[in-house]
């Protein structure tokens, strides 16, 4: 080959780089390893974390069982090493499984578009926020305290920079948003107010009152979603304008955060608003359905500066876990899995106090009696299990708290050593 | 002749809700170990829902054999050369998979006490210190989801620094050959956008740029070896036309594996950049995701990092979050995890001569490839190329057919096509990257295929305009579905009045 270019030495390939650029030492790491010194890497590295422990956190993050399927599927070639299906025709399998993805998002969240996948659901709310700014025209951006807090921080970091103030909305005695504080807050130059249902304390918020609010203001409903195995059983937020949220609960296991899959789902008439790819059906020459990706104008690589969103990639491998899981549980197992964790949930919220009163899906925020959260931690690390998160961190005022999570994988055993530590 | 591949039987298969029966089902749950729970007196009654409306009812098995018959539609690098440039489609080893896979790694709650997640902390500690190393900078973070969001975090990065100096600024600049992401990015972090243009030979002009770089100017967005797959010569005078005038220098890092182990980008002037590790460190792209962009820098733009950041405390990694600069979380948690540990365990399998090696393997290929279709494709600019190597189609263009035509036509010999119409400042662009894991063989087929459509171009035109013809997909119709969005299925109004 080298031959073939004309050289004598594989060195001459870089003989063109000035002298002052090359780096001409060696990098100082290690030299290769084997296949097996790789397992066995990681392996001792698992080994540090909690291994199997029963968990009892939430928070966005949550512990439910995946199936077989997912991984059968994910793993075959054809979906884990190819690229962004931009060559429709022999990218079918990918855009029809996108196709089938965004179908399934609307079905859930009953919005009538939804884009191929965000990178999370963090990431989507800024998304969400700028959307709501691009069709209002107006540039305030109200979101709900019982939001995922680390969520609303993204929120802050991406939007300080584009004339988006950002304000906060209390949350009431009930752990639900604080509806006189939205109606304060609510003026003429709010562009979204952004809820999350269930919110991060697990309570559903009342998004019909809060929808005729905000819409009869001229403001956009964004509804946001970390847990969506409730969309199996709860109504979904019909009311909303725009609905983002988080897939990790379909298949995607918690990964110390990430990666996850994102959604974002809109009425019909925002989609040319909407960021990042979107899959549309069409025809083939010959006459036959067709897949592809669609209203490519509104991305970066058409028209930079002014396109609604940078994004460039989905989260298309997720996405397809996702699709496989929904695809396996179907339209009564999403149900009757959603129905196992309320059960679980109310189980051991029975047994423990609560903090508020509130419709909860699965998760409940508990007070820890006398203890400190993280003295009930530690207390059930010592018999390997992990509990919840103490909230103090992100609410001052609940430090003697924590919210804890109870999914289709919580055994009753370990529900009752759990309950028995907050006693 | 079509040499690498044969017609044979694909399955058609409807999609999912197309093939749904009432009640049928693919799962079973654990019986319930507690006592079942009344959804509407829990929840109250308008907030359960009736049902998920028209959602797919199969077995497990028809989930099964749906998925395997839709991946049999699709390419991968998998069964062969998958040249995009700019993309670095490169063989993703599987232990990688397994690895990340580990359950004491793939099931740690991002919540779980630092003392029950060293393990993790430990792999981003090592992937950071290691891209520090592969980078030439001071600091790593990996918290960005994506390469356009390690941009965001690098221009944020950018701002955070110059407001502290007393002056935001107010433009980037970009080359006109830049990825449409750079100037997406700068609008997003509040700063307008001037192109700068590149010279005959496809690189910065550096004059033009001295022209541009005034006190309004907060810093340049580049990308290098730039997307021509040239490598900036002058870079050292670009960042010292920036250095000078107080602005700083961002590199779009999608062309990193050109440079790992041969140079590094802190050492010759560059500020801040991101690395996709889908790509020089090659976690599969699975379709389009999930990446990681990390982010590298300078010591002076470290304080501004998004928070949290890892810190040693005795024998353990403790998060930070007491960083009173940085410009905040650019995502939930610290970052995508998972892909972090396929990346780590790629670095650790090549080492420091594996993965230069690496680098002289792509640049070997690609120059391959250069050398053996410059006598029928026109290559855009004559100097050196990196990992990959940029035509135009002038030479077909008068006989009618363009690029996007011989990337179709592509597809019928076997192979995916190379990017088309990119960069933007080369007319009628075929950017090709063959990457180091493909060997002579199927490098050879490639330059076959190609060498034979050049052909084709000039006997039979009509052939190239209107292929492929060999696919189970002929050629998509990409106007009306721009045209007349249908982005979700949906019932039949006849059907679901029968089904009622």
């Amino acid at each position: 080959m080298l031959a073939t270019i004309g050289l004598r030495s594989e060195e001459e390939l870089i003989a063109h780089l000035p002298a002052d650029v090359r780096f001409d030492k060696r990098l100082n790491m290690n030299d290769g390893v084997s296949e097996f010194e790789i397992v066995d890497y990681f392996k001792n590295l698992a080994a540090q974390n909690a291994n199997g422990y029963p968990s009892f956190l939430g928070a966005g993050v949550y512990n439910h069982y995946r199936p077989v399927l997912v991984d059968a599927v994910v793993s075959r070639g054809e979906f884990l090493t190819s690229y962004t299906p931009y060559q429709a025709e022999i990218s079918q399998g990918t855009l029809v499984s996108i196709f089938e993805f965004q179908t399934m998002v609307c079905q859930l969240t009953g919005m009538d578009v939804a884009n191929a996948s965000m990178y999370d659901g963090s990431s989507a709310v800024p998304e969400a926020a700028m959307m709501a700014v691009r069709i209002t025209k107006r540039d305030k951006v109200l979101v709900a305290r019982t939001v995922h807090p680390e969520y609303r921080e993204v929120l802050r970091t991406s939007t300080q920079h584009q004339g988006i103030p950002v304000e906060e909305i209390a949350y009431a005695k009930n752990g639900r948003l604080e509806l006189d504080d939205l109606k304060k807050k609510l003026t003429d130059q709010v562009a979204a107010v952004i809820v999350q249902t269930p919110n991060f304390f697990g309570i559903l918020e009342e998004l019909k009152e809060i929808a005729t609010l905000v819409q009869s203001k001229g403001a956009l409903l964004v509804v946001a979603f970390t847990e969506a195995v409730a969309l199996g059983l709860i109504e979904p937020p019909r009311e909303a304008d725009i609905v983002v949220g988080e897939l990790q609960s379909f298949a995607i296991s918690p990964s110390y955060g990430g990666p996850y899959v994102g959604i974002i789902a809109a009425r019909e008439k925002y989609i040319r608003q909407l960021p990042g790819r979107l899959v549309g059906e069409t025809t083939d020459s010959a006459g036959y359905r067709a897949f592809c990706l669609t209203l490519a104008t509104r991305e970066q690589h058409i028209r930079r500066e002014k396109a609604t969103s940078n994004i460039c990639t989905n989260q298309a491998l997720l996405a397809l876990m996702a699709t496989v899981f929904m695809s396996v549980y179907g339209k009564q197992g999403l149900r009757e899995l959603a129905e196992h964790n309320l059960a679980k949930a109310h189980y051991l919220a029975g047994k423990v106090k609560c903090e508020f009163d509130t419709p909860f899906f699965n998760e409940f925020v508990a007070r820890t009696n006398g203890k400190s959260p993280s003295q009930v931690n530690a207390a059930l690390a010592e018999k390997k299990i992990i509990g919840g998160l103490p909230l103090g961190r992100f609410y001052p005022e609940l430090k003697g708290a924590m919210l804890l999570c109870a999914t289709e994988m919580s055994k009753r055993d370990d529900m009752d050593t759990v309950a028995a530590e907050l006693a | 002749m079509i040499k690498k591949v044969s017609k044979h039987i694909v399955q058609n298969e409807p999609l999912l809700f197309e093939q749904s029966s009432p009640g049928k089902i693919g799962y079973q749950l654990p019986a319930l170990d507690v006592p079942p729970v009344d959804a509407e007196r829990a929840l109250g009654k308008g907030h359960v829902r009736s049902e998920i409306e028209d959602f797919s009812e199969v077995s497990e098995f028809e989930t099964l054999r749906h998925f395997t018959r839709l991946s049999t539609w699709n390419y991968a690098i998998d069964l062969g050369l998958y040249p995009l440039g700019s993309c670095t489609m490169k063989y993703n080893p599987r232990v990688n998979e397994l690895v990340a896979r580990t359950e004491g790694l793939a099931w740690a709650h991002p919540y779980q006490s630092e003392e029950l997640s060293q393990g993790c902390m430990e792999v981003v500690a090592v992937l950071e210190k290691a891209l520090a190393e592969i980078t030439g900078m001071n600091a790593v973070t990996l918290q960005p989801a994506a390469g356009a969001h390690g941009e965001f975090t690098g221009i944020l990065m950018i701002r955070a620094l110059l407001e502290a100096r007393g002056n935001p600024r107010k433009k980037i600049l970009v080359p006109d050959s830049a990825h449409g992401t750079n100037p997406a990015t700068a609008m997003m972090v509040g700063y307008a956008v001037e192109n700068i243009k590149s010279n005959e030979r496809g690189m910065v002009d550096v004059a033009a740029l001295a022209k541009s770089m005034t006190d309004d100017v907060a810093g340049l967005m580049i990308t290098n070896p730039n997307t021509v797959g040239v490598f900036e010569e002058n870079i050292r005078k670009i960042c010292g036309v920036m250095h000078d005038k107080g602005g700083l220098v961002y590199m779009d890092g999608a062309n990193m594996n050109a440079l790992v182990g041969i140079a590094r980008p802190g050492d010759f002037g560059i500020d801040v950049m991101h690395l996709n590790l889908h790509k020089t460190f090659s976690t599969p792209h699975g379709g389009g995701g999930p990446g990681a962009g990390a982010v590298a820098c300078v010591k002076e733009l470290t304080p501004f990092l998004p928070s949290p950041r890892l810190k040693r405390d005795g024998n353990l990694w403790r998060w930070n979050y007491d960083l009173p600069q940085s410009v905040g979380r650019v995502r939930a948690f610290y970052g995508n995890f998972g892909v972090l540990v396929r990346a780590l365990a790629y670095i650790m399998a090549h080492g420091s001569n594996g993965l230069r090696q690496a680098t002289m393997d792509a640049l070997l290929n690609a120059n391959y490839l250069r050398t053996l279709l410059e006598p029928h494709y026109q290559i855009a600019y004559k100097a050196a190329s990196m990992h990959e190597c940029v035509f135009s189609d002038d030479r077909q263009s008068p006989m009618g057919v363009r690029t996007g035509d011989i990337a179709k036509r592509l597809i019928d010999y076997g192979f995916h096509p190379y990017t088309v119409s990119f960069p933007l400042i080369v007319h009628g662009a075929l950017m090709i990257e063959p990457t180091e894991t493909e060997g002579k063989r199927e490098l050879d087929l490639f330059a076959d295929a190609m060498i034979s459509i050049a052909k084709e171009v000039e006997d039979t035109p009509e052939l190239v305009k209107t292929a492929p013809h060999n696919t189970r997909t002929a050629k998509v119709d990409e106007v009306t579905a721009a045209r007349k969005p249908i982005v979700r299925w949906k019932p039949e109004p006849t059907a679901s009045k029968a089904a009622d």
